[in-house]
């Protein structure tokens, strides 16, 4: 029975049932997102002082809404479907157990849809994090538990494919890094899950009166390990698709699979005690479990980030330069495509994850400096650095690449698609910063009205963070512009795209297969191991000099800014 | 030749690592360990530090507590709140409920107390402007900090964590006088 097909540019062959998973999780993913920027755009209208848009108990349900959506739905979906990817595709197997997939798939649409019906009912107004006591309505915690469950299907699906792959010896040596990195993610994931069921099946028992107590901080400990471990799997995964990225655009190969894999490593061992970030301030918990968790065991998955950061835009100066872009010190940098999004978008998402969400998370998850920083929304606008111009953007490049060779169309409006990266990461970024300084002028976050109104007693910000508020939700707006570009584009294709293989029609874009004709190999011939390197670097000298100079800026920026932090901290009132 | 074909070497953890990482590797786990000390260090040398002291309790205890103390010392009132002037060096008491943070405190400036803190409902977040001190207030959890103001004026407390419809309104404050 033949179940392959062959992308005629690429050479990538897709089994039948894992192309078909793939599309449908990738479009759920893009309805989620969807929701989710309706949702952020009555979030920044109202944060947006001079505008303040809806009424408290619509922004709060707003605000919960687009949280779920945009950090949960969205993510997850996508990246169960680069799970498929990266193991089916680039092993060239077949999906193990695809009854079991769609039986997974089904139940995340069904915990999406009871999730956000709980939350529209305006009952469970509870944020994304529901920290107890406060409650929601039992199918609040029961939709996430489905979700939750669904996912884990998927990653245990993905596990069987690299088993069967292995089995039938459907390629020559050790897996690829891309698959490494979402492996690595996969089993992050798993982790995230358990924590997740740990305190959210109590919780949800708890809101249906079979259990009376949870107590408070134990849920905060374990439920972070559910929220911030669930973004973990987001770095694993995003870095990955930098690495395919490079890969298929410039041919990049790895500078050397060692290191990679050992920051992958490090990812698999300490990413997750991170989830500490969020108790530094909470009653209870000694200076001991604060200072090793927060820094991830001596920051260790800080250093496997900072290796990242070299070897992705070092892989590809390498792969540039060997093409003859030699010139000076950035010739690979500056010949790069900018115009095609998928390079736009992962650059912009490589420079803005790493400069702005990585050295504010550490800044902000040092045990003493979250005194001055811990829930203001400065929180926020760190997390958007990570997962919306990091994740989400990197996300977006990879959507661009995937609709010719999964979904067999066109970009349609590309002209659009290739502005999309700039409005969206240049909007976001600019919400970012002036979110960030909002958060140092003590803004809170996940809150409706900065002027108090109602308040017995009164307080003034400053007039600056009024104006930093204008100016960041302007910025926000202008994101969601990039959001709504991006769907544009998406949906579009889809629907209008002209069709690179004449079987590709409305249907097939939501996972219906396509017919029968269409598959015509039976079993991919096994794949090789990528070809030898020639050396080409006999002086011993550094092999991407440009890439060296932008991680000692990074560098410096970090450590003048980590300083920064410690001198506004030494200035407010003396506490022990 | 790409990084998402099996690696070209069948043994790739032999191939001896670049120069270049190598070199980047170093600095940044320097970098990565001074990080990692600067928070003993702090915990040393700095002024801004957490005891970490803390208790189970339950809201009728601790609002047992706030009441002896608002009673024992109460100097004034503003909007319905008392105003209460403890001693300097002694145990100060505050807590959070929907909606307010009771009661308004007088304190010395330059004296320490130990400010104990817990909710009697839900999370509600003590942001203490336009200082910026930000700690996550429990129910359950009576957490103590000892807290040194070192400028005269009034200070709001801010909730910002999320507890509710009137999140917003939830204000409370600490006036510090010159001694």
């Amino acid at each position: 029975m033949s179940q392959f097909r062959v992308c005629p540019d690429t050479g990538f062959y897709f089994d039948k049932s894992a192309e078909s998973l793939m599309k449908a999780n990738a479009v759920a993913g893009a309805v989620a997102l969807l929701i989710a920027g309706i949702m952020a755009l009555g979030v920044v209208l109202t944060r947006w002082q001079e505008v303040h848009l809806l009424p408290a108990d619509l922004f709060y349900q707003v605000l919960t809404a687009h949280g779920i959506n945009a950090l949960i739905f969205w993510i997850i979906f996508f990246e169960i479907a680069i799970m498929y990817f990266a193991s089916s595709v680039l092993l060239r197997t077949r999906l193990a157990a695809p009854r079991w997939a769609w039986a997974g798939f089904a139940l995340m649409i069904i915990g999406a849809v009871m999730n956000n019906v709980a939350v529209l009912q305006g009952n469970s107004s509870v944020m994304m994090t529901s920290y107890v006591p406060m409650q929601a309505e039992p199918h609040f915690y029961l939709g996430l538990i489905l979700f939750a469950v669904g996912a884990l299907i998927g990653c245990f699906v993905f596990l069987g494919t690299l088993v069967i792959a292995k089995e039938d010896k459907t390629y020559d040596g050790s897996i690829p890094l891309v698959t490494f990195g979402a492996l690595t993610a996969c089993i992050i994931a798993v982790f995230t899950i358990a924590c997740g069921a740990i305190i959210l099946v109590p919780t949800f028992l708890w809101s249906i009166g079979y259990i009376n107590h949870i107590d408070a901080e134990m849920y905060r400990v374990i439920w972070w390990g559910l929220g911030h471990s669930s973004q973990q799997i987001n770095v694993a995964a995003h870095v990955s698709v930098w690495y395919l990225i490079t890969g298929v655009l410039f041919g990049a190969r790895p500078m050397s699979e060692k290191v990679s894999r050992s920051a992958f490593l490090l990812y698999i061992f300490f990413l997750q005690l991170a989830s500490a970030h969020h108790i530094l301030v909470d009653p209870g918990i000694s200076s001991e479990w604060k200072v090793f968790n927060t820094s991830y065991a001596m920051y260790l998955a800080v250093l496997a980030s900072m290796i990242h950061g070299l070897t992705v835009p070092g892989a590809m100066e390498v792969a540039q330069r060997s093409k003859g872009y030699t010139k000076g010190l950035f010739e690979w940098l500056r010949k790069a495509p900018w115009g095609n999004p998928v390079f736009s978008g992962f650059f912009i998402s490589l420079f803005t994850f790493g400069f702005i969400g990585g050295i504010t998370g550490v800044v902000m998850g040092t045990e003493q400096i979250n005194l001055i920083i811990h829930n203001t929304i400065y929180v926020p606008a760190h997390f958007h650095a990570t997962v919306v111009t990091g994740t989400t953007l990197t996300f977006m490049a990879l959507t661009y690449l995937l609709i010719p060779l999964l979904f067999r169309r066109a970009l349609f409006l590309p002209w659009v698609a290739k502005m999309q990266p700039y409005v969206f990461g240049g909007g976001m970024t600019m919400m970012i910063l002036f979110m960030l300084g909002a958060g140092t002028l003590g803004v809170s976050r996940r809150h409706w009205d900065m002027d108090f109104t109602g308040a017995a007693l009164s307080f003034e910000y400053p007039g600056t963070a009024y104006m930093m508020m204008a100016v960041g939700a302007i910025g926000g707006v202008l994101g969601v512009v990039g959001g709504a570009m991006y769907l544009t584009v998406t949906v579009g294709s889809l629907l209008f795209g002209k069709k690179l293989d004449e079987n590709a029609g409305f249907l097939q874009s939501f996972g219906v297969p396509m017919p029968a004709s269409s598959y015509n190999i039976e079993q991919p011939e096994r794949l090789e191991m990528a070809s030898k390197v020639v050396e080409e670097h006999g002086d011993g000298g550094f092999e991407a000099p440009g890439t060296f100079v932008l991680a000692m800026a990074l560098l410096v920026c970090f450590v003048v800014y980590y300083f920064i932090n410690w001198d506004y901290l030494s200035s407010v009132w003396p506490l022990s | 030749m790409t990084s998402f074909l099996p690696p070209s070497e069948r043994i790739w953890w032999n191939v001896p690592v670049g120069k270049q990482e190598i070199v980047w590797i170093g600095i940044a786990l320097v970098w990565c360990l001074i990080m990692f000390f600067m928070m003993p260090y702090w915990h040393i040398y700095g002024k801004q530090n957490l005891s970490n002291e803390a208790y189970q309790t339950t809201p009728a205890k601790f609002q047992a507590k706030v009441d002896a103390m608002v009673e024992q010392y109460q100097v004034g009132e503003e909007a319905g709140f008392p105003i209460v002037r403890p001693p300097a060096g002694s145990d100060v008491y505050i807590l959070g409920r929907l909606w307010q943070w009771y009661p308004i405190l007088e304190l010395e400036k330059g004296q320490s107390y130990r400010v104990h803190l817990s909710s009697m409902d839900w999370n509600h977040g003590f942001s203490l402007q336009p200082v910026n001190i930000n700690l996550q207030v429990l129910p359950g959890y009576e957490m103590v900090v000892t807290m040194t103001p070192d400028q005269a004026g009034d200070y709001a407390i801010v909730c910002n964590e999320y507890c509710g419809i009137g999140h917003h309104t939830m204000l409370g404050k600490i006036i510090v006088k010159e001694k």
